[in-house]
């Protein structure tokens, strides 16, 4: 694959001596000529890039689709040559291996976990050697067909600008579909592995069971080695903390500090607070759960044991309910701040004329009037709630439990999936694929609420236009 | 009805004690309800300042460390380098060869007579590093200040209580007598700490370092701007300009706006399987973790650039295309220089968004203990957050300040970003 | 009023915004030496009608044109016609000044250079002094070339915007109320300018102002509600109207 980079690279310089070229023919046909409009269709650039871009692109494209291959490819050769009983056998163990081989081959290892991997590197340089130099052959020769073809069609009526522009109108429907292919690949991939996590536990047991273990023993005689899959703790851990503790902070918290800066903040105090918002939304949640497990979770835990519960534990949902409910208000203000926006003018103008107080027309018109927006805006917190995970890898803990106790520990579905896939274990194992089942609920709940709140939005938003 | 009653009721009498006395009501509910505004603002700022203390107060000192003066005799016979080589061009191989290890141990064991176990296991890098740096070294006595164990820097730092009892103080009896022995000697200082912004990870937290963290960070993001820089710039261009209205552009559309809130942590899980599983790329790489960030920054992009775009008035693009413009030379020479500050703006914003992401990573292996600096992009790597949730999770006290330090620089840095992004946001509005 | 080979020429032209047609069945020959100009009230497709010589409609998402404009006797529809020369050919000045946000150097440039029509710098520099020159603009600005065109007067900016247009040497100038967004001693200057260009340029104007119309135009079209009323010499058309519409429009008791 890094063989792959030097023939790139003459490609490229190749392509541009057909720019070089090209352009020069361009430059050629006017000389001598007064130009008008009409004379030479293209200017020169286009020439050039014309025989630039019908050289490159199938090279480029060859090279590409032959990088994505190729190490599939040469890893299936080299493994084939693997004496049997060292043979790595699970995708992980293929993809470590293989981590073992490339390391020796580029001198960046000197020694490899796994002792067959030595004996194949020579076969590896040789295969990838030898790869890489049919795809360079293939690429050259594509390169030298499509740029001497398009260099034999240039001609001073030759539309060399629409050509290319058609080349490039072709670039931007590819980048376009990007996203595309994204939402596909995560659809897909989810439902895939969790097609075959469902083929070993059943989706009912999984979405409805009430038992979290999945622990899978290493040698399957050892007793509970199945694991338990029952994710409700984990959902029900998911919504306590990010639907209700965090929104118990973030939602009356957001919506007054949202009423104070649109309603009596002047320029000049929203100068300086808008900015502190903008930098509480910025701060990575991974320094907030630096902050939960250091700060608020010992607070939290002693408050606890000063009530009297017993159970306080050292992770809790408070603790990380608590700080992702403030990581969450500058999302909620801004809602809010767009939802009280909208309201025209003219109501609150007519509450105001009526002699109500500014609290009266907040309470009584406002945001009453604003209540779709708001309730959207926040149905997007919650969203963003259930699917942040490092506050509560990092202070709630991993213990799967269905509990109303704010001072226990409880574990969500992102924390799940996080400890789950951290581990080493063979990718193919329930309690790998569980993770993947996990992520398809998790995806499919804040897709819903979102394309729910959006559009309670754009109606609210329509409403008032 | 009220025609009828109207005519009948008494005129409003505001001066009526009554009357006051709801109006007073009336205002102190205004007062109070404007306090509670300013209460839930002052409230999180004073979060964010309590946290910003925090990690300043803790992380100040991961700046510092503690080091220990030894003289070492710099013997070339003993260490097995032979002066004329070492000044050949095989002069490095032949260092590295040699055994520093136990040349600081004797000179530990020489100078700092019972307290010679303060060293640290990484000391002996500083003498190589010395030799390395001035072959002139060899055959002579110099002292050097080679850093501590991580217990006796905290205690230094004053980060003990020493008179708690020794089992949950965390710290030995004969680590604070070491400690106090070379302290009344003169023997050890405390000062800035190049290892800390020099080094990679390392399990001793004295040795331990941001730079494999920052570096990796660097190729990271260098991949996913190459990546979700042009490709959601080409694909805002699509959209806003050449697309028009159908089916399949609704599609991207709805793909865009969909993606945007899908929660940080499924694209690890796609990273995973389709980079990792499908493609074989390799684990904890900069290039896998960069594209993963890429697929998570380009509805970012894209979103911001679209507004961009489409914020450039009408009427240049109808000048250009009046006196024969064709739609690319529209969009390349008028369209894109005017929208580039805005496109910038959301850039840097999925920037810096992508720089302090951790979830996803983790999924794609980029939380391995790697202890160098990566090489290059398909070679194991940290990230500055992974860093950071690594280290908070270590039980090792010493990590606590080196966690809270590799914070400030995460912030620091994301600071700078976002007033980039704020400095072009301001211009670009005054412009428009 | 037929000449053997109209500059311009349409035929049965139609035009469509979705469902709602703004252009119903014109038809009209427009010569190269004369100012036309198109009058008629708010709304009646001027405007549209004078997008369909460089098919700047096309431009416009929910437009459809049918029918046939022939541009020196040729079908500016059809498939080999390069749109991007046509608008070369047919040069658009607009009713809102647009200069580029770019220096006014730049703005009379920018044409001449994305069609090659100069080689060097030189050759450029004398292309955009020409062009300010002929658009009256040169003594004003030759000391500010290097400033932003949005810096200037308004007047001045829709003058550098013809000399923007007649940096490329177009054969056809069409002006969309040129003079609306001007003050009366602007608006007078862009009318000399007209008339200077008349002969070298076919020039095809809308404007709402009656005595513009005759003033500056040779030939008079007037439009109402997508059709054209009334085709002819300027003169006649304002003092002999045939329709009684057109008398009713030109009389102000149109309403
Ligand atoms: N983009 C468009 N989409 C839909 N309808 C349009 C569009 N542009 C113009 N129209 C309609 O087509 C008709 C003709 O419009 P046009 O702009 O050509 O009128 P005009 O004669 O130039 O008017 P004015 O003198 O006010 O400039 C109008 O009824 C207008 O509402
Ligand atoms: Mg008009």
């Amino acid at each position: 694959m890094t063989g792959l980079f030097p023939i790139l690279l003459a490609v490229l310089a190749l392509a541009l001596l057909g720019y070089w070229i090209g352009r020069q023919r361009g430059l050629a046909m006017r000389r001598g000529l007064t130009i008008r409009i009409g004379t030479v269709h293209s200017l020169p650039v286009y020439h050039g890039l014309y025989v630039a871009l019908t050289a490159l692109l199938p090279a480029v494209l060859v090279l590409a689709g032959w990088a994505i291959v190729e190490e599939r490819l040469v890893a299936d050769r080299v493994i084939a040559a693997v004496p049997v009983d060292f043979r790595p056998v699970s995708e992980i163990d293929r993809g470590a291996f293989m981590n073992d081989v490339r390391g020796l081959a580029n001198n960046a290892l000197e020694a490899a976990f796994n002792p067959a991997a030595t004996a194949v590197v020579p076969l590896y340089r040789a295969t990838s050697e030898a790869f890489d130099l049919a795809a360079g052959v293939v690429a050259m020769t594509l390169l030298a067909v499509g740029g001497i073809w398009a260099f034999s069609r240039l001609r001073p009526d030759f539309r060399a600008r629409s050509h290319v522009e058609k080349l490039l109108r072709w670039l931007l429907i590819l980048a376009s579909t990007v996203a595309i292919l994204t939402t596909f690949g995560i659809v897909l991939s989810l439902l895939f592995e969790s097609w075959r996590f469902f083929q070993i536990v059943p989706a009912a047991e999984f979405l409805f069971g009430t038992h979290w273990s999945p622990q899978t023993a290493i040698r399957s005689d050892q007793i509970g080695s199945s694991g338990a899959f029952g994710a409700v703790p984990l959902f029900w851990g998911t919504i306590f903390i990010g639907a209700i503790i965090a929104m118990i902070v973030a939602v009356p918290l957001g919506l007054m500090a949202a009423i104070y800066l649109t309603q009596y903040a002047d320029a000049r105090v929203r100068r300086v607070l808008k900015p502190m918002l903008e930098l509480l939304a910025g701060v990575p949640t991974v320094v907030y759960g630096f902050f939960a497990a250091l700060i608020v979770a010992p607070a939290v835990r002693d408050f606890g044991v000063w009530l009297g519960i017993s159970n306080a534990s050292g992770e809790s949902a408070l603790a990380a309910g608590l700080v992702m409910g403030i990581m969450i208000i500058p999302f909620v203000s801004s809602m809010t701040d767009d939802a009280l926006m909208a309201v025209p003018a003219e109501m609150r103008d007519g509450s105001y004329a009526m002699g109500a107080t500014r609290a009266e027309t907040v309470t009584r018109v406002l945001v009453p009037a604003a209540l779709p927006g708001i309730t959207g805006g926040v149905l997007l917190a919650v969203s963003r709630a259930i699917g942040e995970t490092m506050i509560v890898v990092m202070a709630a803990g991993l213990a799967a439990k269905l509990t109303i106790n704010p001072f226990d520990s409880v574990t969500t579905v992102s924390a799940q999936i996080v400890a789950l896939l951290t581990g080493d274990q063979e990718f193919d194992s329930a309690k790998t694929l569980s993770a993947f089942a996990l992520g398809l609920v998790l995806f499919i709940i804040t897709l819903l609420l979102n394309i729910y709140a959006l559009s309670v939005v754009r109606n609210y938003r329509e409403a008032y236009e | 009805m009220t025609a009828t009653s109207a005519p009948r009721r008494a005129p409003t009498n505001w001066t009526a004690p009554a009357m006051q006395a709801r109006v007073a009501v009336r205002y102190r509910r205004e007062r109070l309800f404007r306090l509670a505004g300013l209460g839930a603002l002052c409230l999180a700022g004073l979060f964010l300042a309590f946290l910003l203390f925090t990690i300043v107060r803790t992380g100040w000192s991961g700046f510092r460390h503690s080091e220990v003066a030894v003289s070492v005799v710099f013997d070339a016979q003993a260490l097995g380098i032979d002066p004329a080589v070492a000044r050949g061009p095989g002069g490095v191989e032949a260092i590295r060869r040699a055994d520093f290890n136990a040349l600081m141990q004797r000179s530990a064991a020489a100078q700092l007579g019972p307290a010679a176990d303060v060293v640290s296991e990484g000391a002996w890098l500083d003498l190589r590093a010395a030799v390395l740096a001035d072959r002139g070294v060899l055959g002579q006595t110099r002292t050097l200040w080679v850093p501590v164990r991580s217990n006796i820097d905290l205690l230094a730092k004053g980060k003990f209580d020493e008179n708690e009892a020794e089992v949950t103080r965390g710290v030995s009896n004969e680590d604070i007598a070491d400690y106090h022995y070379l302290e009344a000697r003169g023997l050890i200082r405390t000062d800035f700490n190049e290892i800390f912004v020099s080094a990679a990870n390392s399990t001793d937290p004295e040795l331990a370092g941001i730079w494999g963290a920052a570096l990796g960070s660097l190729l990271t993001l260098l991949v996913t701007i190459g990546a979700a820089f042009p490709v959601g710039v080409l694909a805002a261009v699509w959209l806003e300009e050449f697309a028009g209205r159908s089916r399949w552009t609704d599609f991207v559309e709805v793909s865009i706006s969909n993606l945007a809130a899908v929660p940080s942590i499924i694209f690890g899980l796609l990273g995973l399987a389709v980079f990792l599983n499908f493609f074989n790329m390799p684990r904890s790489a900069p290039i896998v973790g960069g594209l993963t960030l890429a697929l998570m920054t380009l509805p970012v992009i894209v979103i911001t650039a679209r507004a961009a775009i489409r914020a450039v008035p009408g009427s240049v693009r109808d000048a250009a295309l009046g006196i024969g413009a064709s739609p690319f030379q529209v969009v390349v020479h008028h369209v894109l220089p005017l929208a580039l500050p805005g496109i910038m703006t959301g850039t840097i914003i999925g920037m810096a968004r992508a720089l302090g992401e951790t979830a996803p990573l983790l999924l794609i292996g980029m939380r391995a203990f790697v202890a160098d600096a990566p090489k290059g992009l398909t070679s194991s790597a940290t990230v500055l957050p992974v860093q950071i949730f690594l280290w908070s999770d270590d039980a090792q006290r010493g990590f606590v300040e080196k966690t809270s330090a590799a914070i400030m620089v995460l912030l620091v840095i994301l600071l700078l970003m976002s007033s980039v992004a704020i400095y072009l946001r301001n211009r670009f509005e005054n412009r428009a | 009023m037929t000449e053997p080979c109209p500059k311009l020429s349409a035929r049965n032209l139609n035009v469509f915004y979705g469902a709602k047609q703004a252009i119903k069945n014109v038809s009209i020959d427009i010569s190269r030496e004369h100012v036309t100009a198109l009058i008629g009230p708010s709304g009646c497709g001027k405007s549209t009608f004078l997008r369909c010589f460089n098919r700047m409609n096309d431009t416009i998402e929910n437009a459809r044109v049918t029918g046939e404009i022939r541009l020196d006797g040729r079908d500016i529809h059809a498939a080999d016609m390069d749109v991007v020369q046509l608008r070369a050919r047919v040069g658009m000045v607009f009713q809102k000044p647009n200069p580029f946000p770019k220096s006014i150097y730049e703005n009379v440039a920018y044409g001449p250079r994305i069609h090659g029509l100069a080689s060097g710098r030189a050759e450029m520099d004398r292309l955009v002094e020409d062009a300010l020159r002929r658009a009256g603009l040169w003594d004003e600005v030759r000391d500010r070339l290097a400033d932003s065109g949005t810096t200037l007067s308004g007047g001045q900016q829709q003058r550098l915007c013809i000399a923007r247009a007649i940096a490329v040497d177009p054969e056809v100038i069409l002006m969309d109320e040129p003079c609306s967004a001007l003050d009366p001693v602007a608006t007078a200057k862009i009318e000399e300018l007209i008339d200077d260009l008349r002969g070298r340029y076919a020039i095809v104007i809308v404007t709402h102002n009656m005595q513009q119309a005759a003033r500056v135009s040779q030939r008079t079209a007037f439009f109402h509600m997508g059709a054209m009323i009334e085709y002819g010499e300027t003169s006649t058309l304002f003092t002999n109207p045939v329709q009684a519409r057109t008398k009713d429009y030109i009389t102000g008791r149109y309403g």
